[in-house]
């Protein structure tokens, strides 16, 4: 089953007159956690040192995102805006942190610039800009707008004649923005199924529980009454994220979305489902605490 | 006839012959310049096969339906959904496409503002703006539809572009060049017509003004539908014995501030005339250029601190005091304050 892969190599591209060696990573699923383990101590640092930053929606979504770079898209480190790459756009923008760990690990830019998040003259905006980071496909940051892009991006696939794949991960607290619904009904009405949404569902954001700031459920009948396929799946399996993915690439003439049940600051058992974790910086001891489970979790 | 015909640049020798009359408005050819946008597209896609169109369901009002029937695989209706579009169309432009997003001004300039910020902006992504029924020219529509504070709104976006073409042919030009323009371009249109004002020699450039008539006693600066109205104005005033420069500022940003300049220190008088509302657009523009390189006496012409009605176009802009009569007084009082 996990050796069901998109049939594509990396092309090299003349804009900069040399030939890039493709370089296509296929991890384990042992080895998928393993790295998500690192992607999720690279984020507490990044957050700690800049004493700034979102570590709650950045662990909840960090098992997905790994899964994604690490195993199922095609891209090229070397070659980060080689045009027939597949594209990932982090619409819940302020997760970055776990967007610019995962592409440290991936060997988009060295990762001594983690330590740079958020600092005056680095390139790791507090949300990710597209023009000032590798590997970043889509600036992101005001809620709602990210997926937008990904629609457009799967549209201009189809125009370009290319097979490349959008991702689009978006925020539970996300899916209230209107915007998200107007791009949900446009992947219907264009049968966007190079197109996936990646729902991290991890039931809180910023002010409190979503249930209670404004509840989105039925999610799953929603998105399905919109037109699209629906996976729901647990967002901290690796086995059956990497499933979904696999499946979401298979599917014809349908958009779709996996809808991930996560848990909100997953891996740091303080913060896990804890609405003061969504954009707040650990102190030392918190962080001496946070790093210390991140070693010996299993 | 004219009095000073040789004086003007550019213009139609038909129009030319044609400003003295108090009929010039009615008896000259008049086109929306949404529908030259329109046109210019079609010639476009022959040419460059990047180019792609998305509309928000007023593609028969803007005529970009033409070009959904022609290329249908170039056109991407999203429907009532300006946030989408908007944000869509940045997602295209990252792949290469240069997608024109078609809509009114006031859905593309303050609905989906956000979106025109920060997915097409502040990535600087190569997407185009289409937006018709700028400024109070959708005169019956009434408020909700006249989007008084485009110019303004678009002006203050870091490295944003904004043309506001005065007739068809410029209107056509303007959307060639910004398909070749590298980044975010921003044309404000017409829903209503306009007069036809220029021959096919008209050198339009982004971001550099046309004199259209030359003159020493004042400086009219005009853009979008005003700049008829300014050639008017000058033109009565021309037998009055003034002798009135007239700039077609088409680009408000980036804006030719040397040609403001020359302006300012050759006639020593400047009033700005725009169908848009006086806080933050053209004449906002040209007062910050002249108060810290050359403070001269000014005068604006534009909406006030006020909404506008429903009415017919030219009575409209006629009440909201932007026709020649207005404008011609405000010259005339800028050259008393010269003295």
């Amino acid at each position: 089953m996990f050796d069901v892969i998109k049939k594509k190599e990396p092309k090299v591209i003349e804009s900069d007159s040399k030939r890039i060696p493709s370089s296509p990573v296929k991890l384990s699923v042992s080895d998928l956690e393993q790295m998500a383990r690192q992607i999720r101590r690279d984020l507490i640092d990044m957050i700690y040192t800049a004493n700034a930053g979102h570590p709650g929606g950045s662990l909840s979504a960090t098992d997905i995102v790994t899964a994604l770079y690490f195993r199922v898209m095609c891209v090229d480190p070397q070659n980060p805006r080689w045009e027939d790459r597949d594209r990932f756009i982090l619409s819940k923008g302020h997760a970055c942190p776990v967007w610019y760990a995962a592409l440290a690990n991936r060997g988009f830019f060295d990762r001594a610039h983690l330590k740079t998040l958020r600092k005056l003259n680095g390139m790791l905006q507090g949300h990710a800009d597209m023009k000032k980071t590798p590997g970043i496909d889509m600036t992101v940051g005001s809620l709602g707008q990210g997926f937008c892009a990904g629609v457009g991006m799967a549209l201009a696939a189809r125009c370009l004649k290319k097979d490349f794949h959008v991702w689009a991960m978006i925020g539970d607290g996300e899916m209230q923005e209107g915007s998200i619904w107007e791009a949900a009904m446009a992947g219907a009405k264009w049968k966007l199924d190079n197109l996936t949404a990646i729902l991290d569902k991890n039931g809180l954001q910023n002010d409190a529980f979503v249930e209670n700031v404004m509840p989105i459920e039925p999610v799953a009948d929603k998105w399905r009454a919109f037109g699209w396929r629906v996976l729901e799946i647990d967002g901290h399996n690796m086995q059956e994220i990497v499933e979904a993915m696999e499946q979401a690439l298979i599917i014809r003439g349908i958009p779709t979305i996996i809808i991930a049940k996560t848990i909100k600051g997953k891996g740091v058992s303080f913060m896990e489902n804890q609405p003061d974790w969504h954009g707040k910086a650990p102190n030392a001891e918190q962080y001496r605490q946070a790093m210390h489970e991140l070693e010996v979790a299993v | 006839m004219t009095t000073h015909q040789s004086h003007y640049h550019h213009l139609l020798p038909e129009v030319a012959q044609l400003l003295d009359a108090p009929d010039f408005l009615q008896r000259t050819k008049s086109v929306a310049t949404r529908f030259s946008y329109a046109e210019a597209l079609l010639d476009l896609a022959d040419r460059n096969p990047k180019v792609v169109v998305l509309n928000a369901d007023v593609s028969k009002s803007i005529n970009t339906n033409k070009f959904a029937a022609k290329y249908p695989d170039r056109e991407f209706n999203f429907g009532i959904a300006e946030q989408n579009m908007m944000a869509a169309a940045a997602g295209m432009a990252t792949t290469g496409l240069i997608p024109f997003a078609s809509t009114y001004a006031v859905f593309a300039s303050m609905r989906a503002l956000d979106q025109v910020r920060n997915s097409i902006h502040y990535p600087h992504l190569n997407v185009k703006i289409g937006a018709s029924h700028s400024g109070i020219t959708p005169g019956p529509d009434g408020v909700t539809h006249q989007a008084q504070e485009d110019l303004s709104i678009m002006r203050s976006l870091a490295t944003s572009t904004v043309i506001s073409p005065a007739d068809a042919v410029t209107a056509k030009l303007a959307t060639c060049a910004a398909a070749d323009w590298e980044g975010p371009v921003y044309l404000s249109l017409t829903r209503d017509p306009v007069p036809i004002l220029f021959d096919e020699d008209y050198p339009f450039q982004i971001g550099k003004m046309v004199t259209l008539r030359d003159g020493c006693d004042a400086t009219i600066i005009a853009n979008r539908d005003l700049v008829a109205h300014a050639l008017i104005a000058a033109e009565r005033l021309a037998q009055e014995g003034l002798d009135i420069r007239v700039i077609d500022c088409h680009t408000i940003k980036p804006l030719d501030e040397e040609a403001i300049l020359q302006a300012a220190s050759e006639t020593g008088a400047i009033v700005t005339a725009e169908n848009n509302i006086i806080f933050g657009g053209l004449g906002s523009a040209v007062a910050e250029t002249l108060v810290e390189h050359c403070p001269i006496p000014m005068q604006r012409i534009g909406v006030q601190d006020t909404f506008a009605e429903s009415g017919p176009y030219l009575d409209l802009i006629d009440k909201y005091g932007l026709t020649a009569p207005h404008i011609l007084k405000a010259v005339k009082r800028v050259i008393e304050r010269k003295r």
